[in-house]
Parts: C-alpha cells; structure tokens; sequence
C-alpha cells in the first residue's frame, strides 16, 4: 500500500531523513517509533507530498507521491502533529468543507455521518472548533483525516497532549481503523505502539534502526529486566550487597529516599529472574524491601541496543555509585514504560 | 477549487474584516464622493471625478491588504496549509481560490459604490462614459493590488507585516508615475514606468477602453498570482 525507497530529507548540510526505506501492507497498523526529531513528521510530510524529498520514492497506493501526486493524496487522509483546524467554523462546517476540498464522491450526509459515529463528536457537531477541548479538536483531525475514506491513513502524534482516559479512546480507535485502513501512526512512547501496532519502524537520527513486527521488539524490549526497588537500610551496605548478587549487572542509587528506605535500579542479566533471590538476599541481611517496580526498557537503551554500540551499551557500563549516572538515569526514567508486575 | 474559494470569502464575514473593510471603503468613497461631486457642483463647478477616484485609488492601497494579509499568513500560522497542500488540488487552483475570494469582496463593495452614481443621474447628465471607464480601471487596478497583497502574504506568516509591506509596495506602486517626472536616467524611467500602474490609467478616464492597459494589469496579476505559486513550490523542496 505505501512503499518509501531511499528516502533523503537534507536541510542545508542536515541529514533530517537519511536513507529510509520501508513498506506499508494492506490493512496493516504500523508505528513509527522515535525521539523528538528524529524525522518522523518529515518522513510523514514527504509521504502526504507536504514535502518534497531531497532524493528517494514514495509510492501510495501505486502512485507516486511527485509524478502522480493528486491521485497519491487522494488516498491518503493525514493528520498533522498540529490538527489543522480553523477556529473560525464549526465542526459541521468544517467537515463539509474538508469533504469538498478532498472532492468526495460519497454520499455527503451518510459519509460524515459514518465518521461522526466513528470518532464520537456528535454531540459537538454544531459547535465552533475554538470552543472545543484538545481531546474534541485532536478528534476533529482524526474525523478530518477519515473524509473520503482513503486506503492509508497516517496519524502524527495522535495522543499527544490528551488525558489517559482519551489516549485510551484514541488507540481504540485507531485499531478500529486498522481493520479497513493502512494506517501509519508515530509517537515516541513506546506502550503506545506496542498497544496497538502490528509492526514497528524505529527511526533516530534520521535513519530507520528496526523494522520489525511487533513481537519481536517486544522480545528485545524484555531482554534486559530493570527494576526499581525500594530498599531501607544503610544505602551503601546494600548497594554493596546488591552488587554482589549473583545475576545482577548492574545497580544504582537514586537519590529519591522514603523515609528510610532508598530507590535503586537494578538490573539483571537476560533471562535470569532475579526477583526471588533478591528478596531472599536482603531478607536475609535483615534489609526490608518495601517497593519492587519492574521497569521497561527505555525508547534510549532500545536504540542503543538496536545501534549495536558496544561503548555505550548500558549493560557493558561498570557500574558506578550514585553521582552523574544516578541522575542520568532518573531522567531517562520519563521514557521507561512501566509494567505490570507479573 | 470552489471548496477553498468558499471558505476564504465565508471567512472574510465571520472574522469581521470582510465588514471593516467594506465599511470603512464605503464610508471613505461615499464621504469623498459627497465632498468632490455634489457639494462641489453646487456652486454652479463641475463635478471632480478625477479628485473622488483618485481617494478611492487611495482607499484601496490602505485597505486592500486588510483583505489579502491572512490569505496564506494565517494558514501557514495555524498549520492549515498542511491540510490544503496534502489535499488532491493544485498549487495553482489553491492561490486562484484565495485570490478571488479576496478580489470577490473587493468588486463587490466597488459595485456598491455605483449607487452613488444613480444619485447623481437623478439631477444632472454626467458622462457615463468616463463613469464606466474609471470602474474598469479601477476595477483593473484592484485586481492587480490583490494580486501583490496575495503574493506578500505568502511570504510570511505574520498577518501585520503582510499587510504593511503591502501597503508598502502598492504605495511605492501609485507614487513610481510621480517619481518619473524627476529622474533623467531613461533606464531607471523605462523601469520606474514598467512598475507605475497608475500611469497606465488615465486612458480610461477619458471613457476610452485600453486594451494595452488591460494586458498590462492582467500580466501584474499573473505575474504575482505565478510568485505565490513559486513560493509555495519552493518552500516544498526547500
């Protein structure tokens, strides 16, 4: 359905895409999955014919994004990172003028009707687009996208800045679309693709780093087991102790203290489970563990081990005390995904 | 095509600067018109038409951008242009769109102005063949200032600058005829008269239909209408 070869974005002497190559099939859900500034809205831009490629195809639906451009944007429906509303209509409005602006040729009330039902906006349907919250206006760029019910769909960002309770509603919708759409959409959380994509492109840099379905990045994901644990005690006496654990690579301390009790991160060595033993250990040390979180791995150590960059593997670190890689990895903690013990 | 021409020009009115705008033209003309036309003859003078038309030349210059600032500033600001660029419509159908909208509301109000002449006819004979001239070229005129409006307001994405640069360059436009008399340089005269859309007006207000001067201000709009287009191609590879 989309086919991107070759695909080179330059700014001046900057690379912002560099050499990107995937496909889309039909019917397929796949995330694009990088840092800020990573390329994907570029990438995206160039794919809807927003922009223009420095070199490299880009192929919708067997046509060709340049020679045969307005029949490549006919199948596409895109939501930009910034849905692009105009403030002074109404949502009805709004529709109709996208649906003529698109020059559908389905039947006009029944198709918007369709798509009001679909994104859940029909109570906002006579309202002017200014008054509406971020969750209703990301909503109307998604119901904007849908007008003319193109074969690929490509989504930039689409849960940015919404509530938990919407995000939910937004990837639910998106597998929805799944079923009769190709749908492209990029975040950089990772939950978020793993929710719902079937296959994964991960770009940094410019450069694509993975391709790959989204089990397998899973696998990846799940190869190096962090934990947060909650451990009182004298924090040194059991970093010590945790260092020696058998399994263990690696351990730090956060400087993050409940009352006597400090955070450490630990890390194990893939495959090994290393929760019993360290319950048993500090339990026999007489060091209460009070808090043990299983963290993901970050989108930060996913490129790095996906890079193959030995020198900075975080696993290949010595491990070192509380200090600047303490804290460095505090902040890398806003890009962990969390999950559920198990 | 129509989708965006409808849109611009349903804009114009819900934002309220189709309204200042045609307001405020009308009160300026019917002001001037009252002033150099009927006061004016009432002792016993002929009317100034050149004088009234020449505030309404002036009108436009000032109030034109208004109409043209927003027509691509406030798309590229609020992101909308990402909706109209990926739509399946030409560059080129999109500028035109805009550039009617824009011009539609112009010729509209100017139609309005023409009751003032039905006044007129009620008590004297005025030479309705110099009348339908001026509203030709003025016509004209106003076709060729949108254009100039529409291209600057592609080049930024800040509605005041667009509108002042516009008024700028329209200015530096009507005010190249008048520079022309004090220069003695035949190349800068040759350029300054290539640029001067109001020399090339005076043929109609002796009532007479000037194609040369018609080609000129089509070949203004056209000019200006293919920079936008260019601007926009541009900033797709840049």
């Amino acid at each position: 359905m989309i086919k991107v070869e070759n695909l080179v974005k330059k700014y001046g002497n900057k690379y912002a895409v560099n050499d990107v190559s995937f496909t889309v099939g039909d019917r397929e859900i796949v995330g694009f999955l990088g840092p800020n500034g990573a390329g994907k809205s570029t990438t995206m831009n160039i794919l809807t014919g927003y922009l223009s490629s420095t070199s490299g195809t880009c192929e919708i639906d067997g046509h060709d994004i340049l020679e045969d451009s307005n029949k490549a944007k006919s199948s596409v429906g895109y939501l930009p990172e910034i849905p692009p509303l105009y403030m002074d209509m109404t949502v009805k409005e709004y529709l109709n003028f996208v649906y003529d602006l698109k020059g559908c040729k389905l039947n006009r009330v029944k198709h918007i009707q369709e798509i009001l039902n679909v994104v859940k906006i029909e109570d906002v349907y006579n309202r002017l687009i200014r008054n509406l919250s971020r969750g209703y206006r990301q909503r109307v760029g998604i119901a904007q996208a849908l007008i003319g019910n193109p074969k690929v769909i490509i989504l930039d960002e689409p849960t940015i800045g919404l509530d938990p309770k919407q995000i939910v509603e937004v990837r639910n919708l998106i597998r929805t679309l799944g079923r009769d759409h190709s749908v492209i959409l990029s975040t950089h959380i990772l939950s978020e693709v793993q929710a719902v994509c079937d296959r994964i492109v991960i770009i940094n840099k410019g450069r694509v780093v993975a391709d790959k379905p989204t089990d397998e990045i899973g696998e990846i994901y799940t190869g190096t087991r962090r934990l947060e644990a909650k451990i009182c005690g004298n924090s040194k006496e059991v970093l010590n102790a945790l260092r020696s654990l058998q399994g263990i690579t690696r351990a730090d301390a956060l400087a993050e203290h409940d009352l006597d009790a400090t955070t450490f991160v630990i890390e194990s060595a893939p495959g090994v489970d290393i929760r019993k033993p360290l319950f048993n250990m500090l339990a026999s040390k007489n060091m209460p563990l009070v808090g043990l979180t299983s963290l993901g791995m970050n989108l930060e150590d996913i490129f790095i081990s996906l890079t193959n960059d030995p020198t900075k593997a975080p696993a290949k670190k010595s491990s070192g005390s509380k200090g600047s890689k303490g804290s460095n990895a505090k902040k890398t903690l806003g890009y962990s995904v969390k999950e559920k013990n198990d | 095509m129509s989708a965006i021409y409808k849109r611009e020009l349903r804009a114009y009115f819900t934002t309220g600067i189709g309204y200042v705008f045609c307001a405020v033209f009308l009160a300026i003309t019917g002001f001037s018109f009252s002033m150099f036309t009927m006061q004016y003859s009432v002792g016993g003078n002929k009317m100034d038409l050149p004088m009234y038309f020449l505030i309404v030349i002036l009108a436009m210059v000032v109030l034109l951008p208004l109409l043209t600032m927003k027509s691509f500033s406030e798309d590229k600001k609020l992101k909308t242009e990402q909706l109209i660029l990926t739509s399946p419509i030409s560059l080129t159908a999109m500028v035109c769109a805009k550039f009617f909208a824009a011009y539609t509301v112009f010729a509209g109000t100017l139609t309005v102005t023409s009751v003032y002449f039905l006044v007129i006819s009620k008590f004297g004979e005025p030479t309705y063949s110099i009348i339908f001239g001026y509203f030709i070229g003025i016509l004209l005129l106003g076709a060729a200032f949108t254009a100039v409006g529409i291209f600057i307001s592609s080049l930024t994405e800040n509605q005041l600058i667009a509108a002042v640069g516009t008024i700028a360059v329209l200015m530096i436009m009507i005010a190249a005829s008048m520079l022309n008399s004090f220069i003695d340089s035949a190349v800068i005269r040759t350029v300054l008269s290539w640029i001067s859309v109001y020399s090339r007006f005076s043929n109609f207000t002796y009532g007479l239909f000037d194609f040369a001067a018609l080609a000129y201000y089509f070949s203004i709009c056209f000019a200006f209408l293919f920079l936008t287009v260019r601007v926009y191609e541009k900033r797709r590879w840049e």
